[in-house]
C-alpha cells in the first residue's frame, strides 16, 4: 500500500463572513491549497467536501460550480466536530486504497452566533433548564467536573488553558482573535456554565481550510517531497458503550480508543509527539484530553497545566495556533485547520510561533454523538 | 386537553393507582441499564432479553454544571446535574434546594429523586408536565 502526503494544504483566516455563500468561503481556502503545491483544479482526481451547516445542499459540488467544474466525483461529508478530519481521511484513503493519486479535502463552515446545543423538544415541553442543560458549555462543563471529581481538578487550572491559548493565538495572524486574557481576567469573566466562563469557550467563527493529498509515486513525480507531510496514521472512532453515555455525550472513552490505535498505526507513542493540536472546544475540555491521549498518567493534567508543559516552549505543545479557544471553531473546517497548523510547524514555516525542531505532530477533533478524528504526521 | 399531568419523558411512567417512577430497560445478560424501551442492548448486542425495572429514587452526585445562561426564558442558574442512582443507572436533571455555588455541591453528596410540576410549562394543547427532579437526601 502506498504512503499518503499531503503536499498542499492551507486555511483562511477565521473571522465572520456573513456576506459571502458557504461554497465561496469553500473555495478559497482550496485555490490557496492548490496554490501551495503548484496545481490547479484540473490536477485534481477526486473532491471531499466537509460542512455541517448546509449537510443536505451539496457544498462540493457547489464548490465545484465556483471554481472549476472537472466532473469529478463528489463526496459530501457530515461527521459533527470530526466532519473535517472525516473528510481529509476519505481522501486519504482513496490514495491508500490505490483509487486516485491526487486528491482533495476542504472542510467549511459558515456559523451564527450565540448557544449551541440544547434539550431537544420532542414530546411537548422545552427539557432545558427542568432536566438539566443541552447546552454545550453545560455539557462539557459536566464533563470537566468529572475530571475534578475523580481528580480534584480546579477551576484555575481549566482557565489556565484558555490563558494559554489565547496567548499562542497572538503569535498567529489567521487567528481569529490576537489578544493576551490574563488568569484574572479569564476567571472573572461572564460565567457561562461553571466552570467554563465566556473566555473558556470556543469562539463561533466562519472559516474554511482544504488540503490537497497525494500518493508516494505522484509526490515523486511532481517533485514535491521536498514540503510534503506525511501521514503516518488516520484514525476514526465512534464511542463505545459507557455506563453513563446516555447522559453524558462521550468524549473520553472514544478519545482513548483512537489514540491507542493512532499510535499503533504510527508506531510511536506519546512521548515521541513534538506538537498537538487537540478539540479544546471548552477549556475544560483541552484538561480531559491531556489524559485521554496520554501525554501524563491518568490525572495529571492538572499538573501539566500548571508547570507549562503544554506551552510553546514546554515538553509538548498543545495548541501552539491558539485552539478553538481562540484561532476560532467553524466546525467543518476544524479538522483540516488543525492539520494545516501541524504541517505549517513540520514544515519550519510557523514564524514566531515554531515549534523548534518539530518532526511528528498530532492532530485530534472530537464531534459529539461521538465521532473522534486523529491523525499523525511526519516531515517526509 | 389531558385532566392528568403528563410524564414529561418516556421512560416516566404515571400508574393510575400510585406513586410516579422512571423505569429502566435492564438487559438480561450483561445488565446494562437503558432509559427508554429498546429489545437490543447496544452493549452486549443480546437480543429481546430486555427486563423492565423501576429505577431508584435514590443516589449520589456524580458530576454538575452551574448554569448561568441558557435560551431565552429558562431561568438561570440553575444546577445541572448528573446523578448515579443506587441500582446502577445514571440520570441528568436540574438539583434543587441547593445554592447554585460549587462552595455549597460536593460530590458523591447523597441525593434523591423527586417528582413535581414541570416549572408551570405547559404544551401547545395547554397540557400540564410531571418531571423529576434531584433534592439533597434529608
Ligand atoms: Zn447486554
Amino acid at each position: 500500500m502506498t504512503d499518503a502526503y499531503v503536499v498542499g494544504v492551507d486555511m483562511i483566516k477565521f473571522g465572520r463572513f456573513p456576506e459571502k455563500t458557504v461554497p465561496q468561503i469553500g473555495s478559497e481556502a482550496i485555490m490557496m491549497a492548490l496554490d501551495d503545491c503548484g496545481m490547479t483544479i484540473h490536477d485534481i482526481q477526486a473532491l471531499y467536501s466537509g460542512n455541517l451547516g448546509q449537510a443536505s445542499g451539496m457544498v462540493g459540488q457547489r464548490i465545484l460550480h465556483e471554481i472549476g467544474q472537472t466532473g469529478i466525483p463528489v463526496i459530501n461529508v457530515s461527521n459533527a466536530c470530526a466532519t473535517g478530519a472525516t473528510a481529509f481521511r476519505e481522501a486519504w484513503a482513496s490514495i491508500k486504497a490505490g483509487l486516485y493519486d491526487c486528491v482533495l479535502a476542504v472542510g467549511v463552515e459558515q456559523m451564527g452566533r450565540g448557544l449551541l446545543g440544547g434539550a431537544g423538544g420532542g414530546t411537548g415541553i422545552s427539557k432545558e433548564g427542568l432536566l438539566g442543560s443541552g447546552t454545550m458549555p453545560a455539557v462539557f462543563a459536566e464533563a470537566g467536573m468529572e475530571h475534578s471529581n475523580k481528580y480534584g481538578t480546579t477551576f484555575e487550572q481549566f482557565a489556565k488553558v484558555s490563558v494559554k491559548n489565547h496567548h499562542h493565538s497572538t503569535m498567529n495572524s489567521k487567528a481569529m482573535y490576537q489578544i493576551e486574557t490574563p488568569l484574572e481576567t479569564v476567571m472573572n469573566a461572564e460565567m457561562i456554565s461553571y466552570p467554563n466562563t465566556k473566555l473558556m469557550c470556543s469562539v463561533n467563527v466562519d472559516g474554511s481550510a482544504a488540503a490537497v493529498i497525494c500518493s508516494e509515486k505522484k509526490t515523486r513525480e511532481l517533485g514535491l517531497m521536498g514540503r510534503a507531510i506525511k501521514v503516518r496514521a488516520s484514525i476514526l472512532a465512534s464511542d463505545p458503550w459507557q455506563e453513563r453515555d446516555l447522559v453524558m455525550p462521550d468524549v473520553n472513552s472514544c478519545t482513548r480508543k483512537a489514540a491507542k490505535e493512532a499510535y499503533e498505526m504510527a508506531g510511536l507513542g506519546a512521548e515521541d509527539i513534538d506538537l498537538i493540536e487537540l478539540h479544546d472546544c471548552f477549556a475544560t475540555a483541552e484538561i480531559l484530553h491531556y489524559d485521554n491521549l496520554g501525554l501524563c498518567e491518568d490525572g495529571g493534567a492538572g499538573r501539566l497545566i500548571d508547570d507549562g508543559d503544554v506551552a510553546l516552549g514546554g515538553r509538548i505543545p498543545v495548541n501552539v495556533s491558539g485552539g478553538l479557544l481562540s484561532k476560532g471553531h467553524p466546525l467543518g473546517a476544524t479538522g483540516i485547520a488543525n492539520i494545516y497548523e501541524v504541517s505549517t510547524h513540520l514544515r519550519g514555516e510557523a514564524g514566531a510561533r515554531q515549534v523548534e525542531g518539530a518532526r511528528i505532530g498530532l492532530t485530534h477533533v472530537i464531534g459529539l454523538g461521538s465521532a473522534c478524528g486523529i491523525h499523525i504526521l511526519e516531515k517526509a | 386537553m389531558s385532566e392528568q399531568p403528563l410524564p414529561v419523558v418516556d421512560y416516566m411512567k404515571i400508574p393510575d393507582d400510585g406513586d410516579p417512577y422512571l423505569e429502566g430497560h435492564k438487559c438480561g445478560e450483561c445488565d446494562a441499564i437503558f432509559l427508554g424501551e429498546r429489545n437490543i442492548c447496544s452493549k452486549c448486542g443480546t437480543r429481546d432479553r430486555m427486563g423492565t425495572i423501576k429505577l431508584s429514587t435514590q443516589g449520589s452526585l456524580y458530576s454538575y454544571a452551574i448554569v448561568h445562561r441558557s435560551f431565552p426564558g429558562v431561568e438561570v442558574p440553575y444546577i445541572s446535574a448528573v446523578v448515579d442512582l443506587d441500582d446502577g443507572a445514571t440520570l441528568k436533571g436540574n438539583l434543587i434546594k441547593v445554592d447554585p455555588d460549587p462552595e455549597k455541591i460536593n460530590f458523591g453528596m447523597p441525593v434523591e429523586v423527586i417528582f413535581a410540576d414541570a416549572l408551570g410549562r405547559k404544551d401547545r394543547d395547554g397540557n400540564s408536565y410531571l418531571s423529576y427532579f434531584f433534592q439533597p437526601r434529608a
